[in-house]
């Protein structure tokens, strides 16, 4: 039974504008780590606040533990957020802080102290019991909002940006701390994000929202290799895939596969003329933006992502190509995935 | 950048005092004149035989202390101005924080109800003071005909508001109320939005119901803005005596004379300057102590 399962969720937040949320149809597996991937705008948070309790939805169902808690209050839904912000109260020690889902759920005090100090030290952070929140630096807010919602052991956790208050140096590590975490506890875990190397690296599962639409659900994998339609091609990676128009439909390849001609060796490929038109080097890559010349493809613009060893001079015009397997084909009309197609250009 | 050119504006002002000197003159002459001035006055006539219509003016040292320490309706204004003060405060503080929760949520109409709610305080005191005594008048008071009317009262066995000494000053207290909560109330409200709205949500999903949450997570939020709203509304009631001037003018038998309206009854209306000011004295240490508590709420509230 899946922890969390959304059937048709909408969300309108204003009669006759567009959904915020669009009929979103997905289920949690057993201690899995959900990711919601998509940019600003997408109903991600949205989505995360319905399962919740924190929003309530214009039409369809959440079902937690398999029974609908549409009607249900947030404390009874039992499942744990932490938010973007970390929402820690400002007023109460660390200490107070993790102990009130306890004080408010009536567990008995005297089970209280073994149950903070439990949280505390799964997230090391049993000194700094009785510091006020504002006496933390921001990761230490993050293990702090994180022992919080541990402490009750919901069914399921609820995860708000956690990351993105923090800066760069720190985010690397208190996404490893998190990884760590998830699989220690092994709670279902749904998390919110609109960065793609967090969701990449996080998820068992990535669900790309784009307009409060589900675009795909599927592996970090998947959804990288397999993209169900344009948006999910370009959303994630970076550089995003290249996307070129050929009469009804749109051919994709991701700037990584996109190489010298000769270095690709017998297996079947897909030739291309590329004009150098810039050169950036990342250190252990080149990143080369040029376009198409030659036929109907003259013009189109595209990128490759190069490992060192040729240089190449901008303006001078060289011999691309793309392994058959790696081209994929969208529906130009609505963008959609397709099968593969011949292609008679030449 | 906008550091250096600060840096730069400040040096300017410092290789050039009489510059600075003349900004900052006009501040300071308003608050020499307009407060120095009077306060100064004010001690000087306390140790002084001051009368009005009198221009002799005389030395007395501490005679006029000593003599209205003995004074009974002295006494009794002190009191009185406890009990209008905290009662009022009480009041004032419970009903502004319900009606700041209320009103921080949205419905339908609250515009309108919040703007009703600040009329009060807005309405000309005066005005709103004589609209009270017509609803508290021992003849016509609206307050009794529907009380006879609905029968609690027998026709002319009704209470007068004014005229009975714990009534008087029940009513005094409670005009003030309506006077002063709008205030606190706005207050309030504007202290409620610096609670970011995580987290009451934050509480929700902790489990915390209405009460808890009210309790626990935004009261105690809220501790720095409640107390400058009890600071200022102490101050307010603390030298404020147009309400009791105009409802009772003190009576009956000085059952609501507090300080300001005593002070003001012996210097102005008795003109004995003297007597007057030397009690209007005694509002003194009481106003120093709020003063400074109110800076370190503030200092406090700018440390979080």
């Amino acid at each position: 039974m899946p922890v969390v399962e959304t059937r048709n969720l909408t969300k309108v937040f204003k009669e006759g504008e567009l959904g915020a949320v669009n009929d979103v149809n997905l289920a949690t597996r057993e201690g899995e780590f959900l990711v919601f991937l998509g940019p600003s705008g997408s109903g991600k948070t949205t989505l995360l606040r319905m399962i919740a309790g924190l929003e309530e939805p214009t039409a369809g169902e959440i079902l937690i533990g398999g029974r609908v808690v549409n009607d249900l209050s947030p404390r009874e839904r039992r499942s744990a957020m932490v938010f973007q912000s970390y929402a820690l109260y400002p007023h109460l020690t660390v200490y107070k802080n993790i102990a009130f889902p306890l004080k408010a759920q009536n567990v008995k005090k005297e089970l209280h102290k073994d149950k903070v100090e439990w949280a505390a030290s799964l997230l090391g952070i049993g000194a700094l019991l009785q510091r006020k929140p504002r006496e933390l630096s921001g990761g230490e807010r993050q293990r702090v909002a994180l022992a919080r919602a541990i402490v009750r052991e919901p069914s399921v956790f609820l995860l708000d940006e956690p990351l993105s208050n923090l800066d760069a140096k720190l985010r690397a590590s208190a996404r490893e701390e998190l990884e760590l975490f998830h699989r220690r506890v092994g709670t279902t875990t749904i998390y919110v994000t609109h960065d793609q190397v967090e969701a990449m690296a996080m998820g068992d599962r990535v669900v790309v929202l784009d307009q409060g639409v589900v675009r795909q659900i599927g592996t970090p994998r998947e959804v990288y290799d397999e993209p169900a339609d344009t948006f999910v091609a370009t959303f994630l990676g970076s550089p995003p895939m290249n996307l070129v128009e050929m009469g009804d439909f749109i051919i994709g390849f991701r700037p990584e596969h996109f190489r010298v001609a000769e270095t690709i060796g017998d297996s079947p490929k897909v030739t291309f003329d590329l004009r150098v038109e810039n050169v950036e080097y990342l250190g252990a890559e080149y990143v080369l933006s040029g376009s198409l010349a030659g036929r109907r493809l003259d013009g189109k613009k595209v990128i490759a992502r190069l490992l060192l060893g040729q240089s190449f001079e901008i303006g001078t015009t060289h011999q691309f190509a793309v392994p058959e397997q790696h081209l994929k084909f969208f529906d130009r009309s609505a963008g959609k995935r397709i099968e593969p197609r011949t292609l008679e250009w030449q | 950048m906008a550091v250096r050119r600060a840096k730069v504006k400040s040096t300017g002002a410092a290789q050039d005092p009489a510059l600075g000197t003349a900004m900052f003159a006009p501040a300071a002459l308003y608050i020499m004149l307009l407060i120095g001035v009077p306060f100064f006055l004010a001690m000087y006539y306390a140790f002084s035989d001051a009368r009005i219509g009198n221009t002799d003016l005389h030395f007395v040292g501490l005679e006029n202390f000593r003599s209205i320490l003995q004074s009974p309706s002295f006494r009794s204004a002190v009191k009185n101005s406890i009990v209008f003060t905290l009662a009022s405060q009480i009041i004032v503080i419970i009903c502004s924080t319900i009606l700041s929760i209320v009103l921080e949520n949205k419905f339908r109409g609250r515009g309108v109800i919040r703007y009703l709610i600040l009329l009060p305080w807005v309405a000309p005191i005066a005005l709103g003071a004589i609209g009270w005594k017509w609803i508290l008048d021992s003849i016509y008071s609206v307050i009794t005909w529907v009380l006879v009317w609905l029968h609690v009262f027998k026709p002319y066995g009704a209470p007068m508001w004014l005229g009975e000494p714990h009534l008087a000053m029940a009513s005094v207290i409670l005009v003030h109320c309506w006077r002063l909560i709008p205030f606190s109330t706005v207050i309030m409200l504007a202290g409620q939005t610096a609670i970011p709205k995580e987290i009451p949500e934050a509480a929700a999903i902790d489990g915390a119901g209405f009460w808890r949450t009210l309790f626990q997570i935004k009261i105690p939020m809220m501790t720095s803005i409640i107390s400058v709203a009890v600071l200022f509304g102490t101050i307010f009631t603390f030298t404020d005596m147009t309400v009791v001037y105009i409802l009772t003018a003190g009576g009956p038998y000085d059952s609501t004379q507090t300080l300001p309206s005593l002070a003001f009854a012996t210097g102005i209306q008795g003109s004995d300057l003297a007597a007057g000011a030397a009690i209007s004295l005694f509002l003194v240490p009481v106003l120093v102590v709020i003063a400074y508590l109110m800076l370190r709420v503030a200092h406090r509230a700018e440390a979080t």
